[in-house]
């Protein structure tokens, strides 16, 4: 894959190269420091403005005057260098908007000031996050510095249980490496368990790889990639899997059968225990969302939690569709509905609260149980409060019973 | 090129960005602002110990999490000289780089750098020195040693070294 984009005949784990970009993508945060960077650098225009691609999702809407006004410099920078931007309001969470609108096929390169780029690795693409320096770089000269990763073959065999999501078997697989176990590596899923997952699924895999310290995580693209891709874009693609027996750097195998719902216990994505050995935490806020967990696949299962019971009394819950398109199918299929009548807070399409910008802060001695992708000491709001990482299911579980259980407890219960 | 200061010790692996620099600071676009809010969710007194040159030692897998550019460019503006560190989390070394802020990997020298200690690098060579005693460190490809030369990818886009 990075062969292709370098100018090297030949190239091998730990070679520096310079990589041509298919997309580079930056959002609210990363685009004005990169237009900035790019002013440093002497120049006046990105390389290819059809390969340039700007979302606002961290700021939006705008939580107060500098976010407000980064947002309308950003809109002006993108308008004057005729580059695409999605707009408050016109796309959503930048990951799940660019593989929702066809900038994402197997085989591309794709660049992102954002480090949930690896999220593009579920289509078979070498997505791979940056910095807004980096970024300008990309944008001026539509090339990067990369040192060729190795890769690591994650097997997951056989079928995954009940309440077991994409989310579980990549804290499955962080659990069994480390948060740094992937360090300087291309995580590549294979086998019938990673084969049988849906791209939902697979975004929410491919979107932590990033939790291992890896480059990015591909799914070789196959039949289910193909049939996501059919009348959404109109970009050539290329199918790239390793050899079966390829020497690599590890091979990890994954026996489904053995996994559980997970969760992330404070303070880190590597802190892993099944769901049942946190049972009986008091959760006071719920966050179902985010560009790993915010896909129909989420709304649904947190909808099967909710339709017809009520969030606990002691704990608000926080619904955010990752984008303006799943938003409108969600209210077409009663979702969103469904979620308000529980007492839940349906919000637009924002990172917000994720990374503890705005919009479901938590104060201090608070718990949150969240499908994002970081449980950090304070990333959701204060240094003292606590997060927990699951899937929608045993997060939307939660919502119901005021603490952390199983959510074949609460799928047990009668609805109202 | 050669890099000299003291050392400021944060004595822990897997030091997320978070942690470092806030989420709720990240829509601060000035150097010199973010340098205000470094570290404020680790310990804000480390602040304190930035006087002068400082030279940032630091555990395993430095800077894991986030690609937000504002830890290493507050570190800059706070006079951060260099990281040395265990190990570094990719996108937070590239940032570095890219920055023109050395970061090297050199786990010896971290064992053996206390805080304040006299620390000097030795870019090209690899080679990091505490309190007059030698580590070798894993040396940086030949690239990143041009970028940090040049100051930086900005300045070395603009002298026309990428074109």
């Amino acid at each position: 894959m990075l062969l292709a984009h370098c100018e090297a005949d030949d190239i091998a784990p730990g070679d520096f190269v310079m990589v041509a970009a298919d997309v580079v993508m930056a959002n609210d945060l990363g685009g004005p420091h990169a237009a900035r960077e790019l002013v440093k650098m002497g120049v006046d225009e990105v390389f290819d403005r059809s390969k340039v691609v700007v979302v606002a999702d961290h700021l939006m809407p705008a939580k107060d005057i500098r976010a407000a006004e980064m947002l309308k410099a950003l809109k002006e920078w993108c308008d004057r260098q005729g580059v695409t931007y999605y707009d408050q309001g016109r796309g959503g969470i930048e990951h799940t908007v660019l593989v929702e609108e066809g900038w994402v096929v197997p085989g591309s390169v794709i660049v992102g000031a954002d480090s949930h780029s690896c999220t593009y690795g579920a289509l078979g693409a070498f997505g791979t996050g940056m910095g807004a320096t980096d970024i300008a770089g990309a944008m001026a000269l539509g090339r990067f510095w990369q040192i060729v990763p190795g890769t690591i073959v994650v097997e997951y065999a056989g079928e995954k249980g009940d309440y077991v999501t994409g989310k579980d078997l990549i804290l499955a697989l962080i659990s069994e490496i480390g948060v740094a176990g992937g360090t300087g590596m291309a995580l590549e899923f294979v086998g019938e368990g990673a084969a049988a997952l849906s791209i939902d699924e697979r975004l929410a895999v491919s979107n932590m790889a990033v939790e291992a310290g890896a480059d990015t995580g591909l799914f070789p693209a196959d039949e289910v990639t193909a049939a996501y891709l059919e009348n959404r874009t109109d970009r050539p693609w290329v199918a790239e899997r390793t050899d079966p027996d390829a020497e690599v750097a590890g091979r990890v195998r994954i026996d489904l059968a053995g996994v559980p719902p997970l969760i992330a216990l404070p303070h880190s994505p590597g802190n892993i225990v099944p769901v049942t050995d946190a049972i009986g935490r008091k959760i006071d806020q719920v966050y179902i969302g985010n560009c790993a967990n915010g896909t129909m696949t989420d709304l649904r299962q947190a909808a099967e939690m909710l339709r017809g019971r009520s969030v606990h009394k002691d704990t608000r819950a926080i619904i955010v569709p990752a984008s303006q398109k799943i938003y409108r199918q969600a209210l077409a299929e009663g979702l969103l509905d469904a979620f308000v009548e529980a007492g839940c807070i349906v919000m637009t399409p924002t990172c917000g609260a994720c990374l503890g910008g705005h919009s479901g802060i938590i104060a201090g001695g608070e718990s949150a149980i969240t499908t994002t992708n970081r449980n950090f000491k304070g990333r959701m709001g204060s240094n003292d409060s606590f997060v927990h990482l699951a899937n929608a299911w045993v997060a939307a579980a939660a919502a119901v019973a005021g603490e952390i259980v199983h959510p074949a407890d609460v799928a047990g219960r009668a609805a109202a | 090129m050669i890099v000299e200061g003291r050392a400021v010790v944060i004595d822990q692996d897997n030091v997320d960005t978070d942690v470092m620099y806030p989420g709720q600071f990240i829509g601060i676009l000035d150097d010199d602002e973010m340098a205000q809010h470094l570290f404020e969710g680790l310990d804000p007194a480390l602040r304190d110990q930035l006087v002068g040159d400082t030279i940032l030692v630091c555990g395993a897998n430095f800077g894991t999490g986030s690609s937000r550019e504002n830890v290493p460019a507050a570190m800059r503006a706070a006079g951060i000289k260099c990281v040395v560190a265990k190990s570094f989390a990719r996108i937070f070394h590239r940032n570095c780089i890219n920055l023109g802020v050395p970061a090297i990997r050199c786990p010896e020298a971290v064992e053996a750098a206390r805080p304040g200690s006299s620390i000097g690098i030795d870019i090209e060579a690899g080679v990091v020195e505490v309190d007059g005693r030698g580590f070798a460190a894993t040396a940086l490809p030949p690239f990143m040693v041009e970028l940090l030369e040049a100051g930086g990818l900005a300045p070395w886009i603009r002298a026309g070294r990428g074109s």
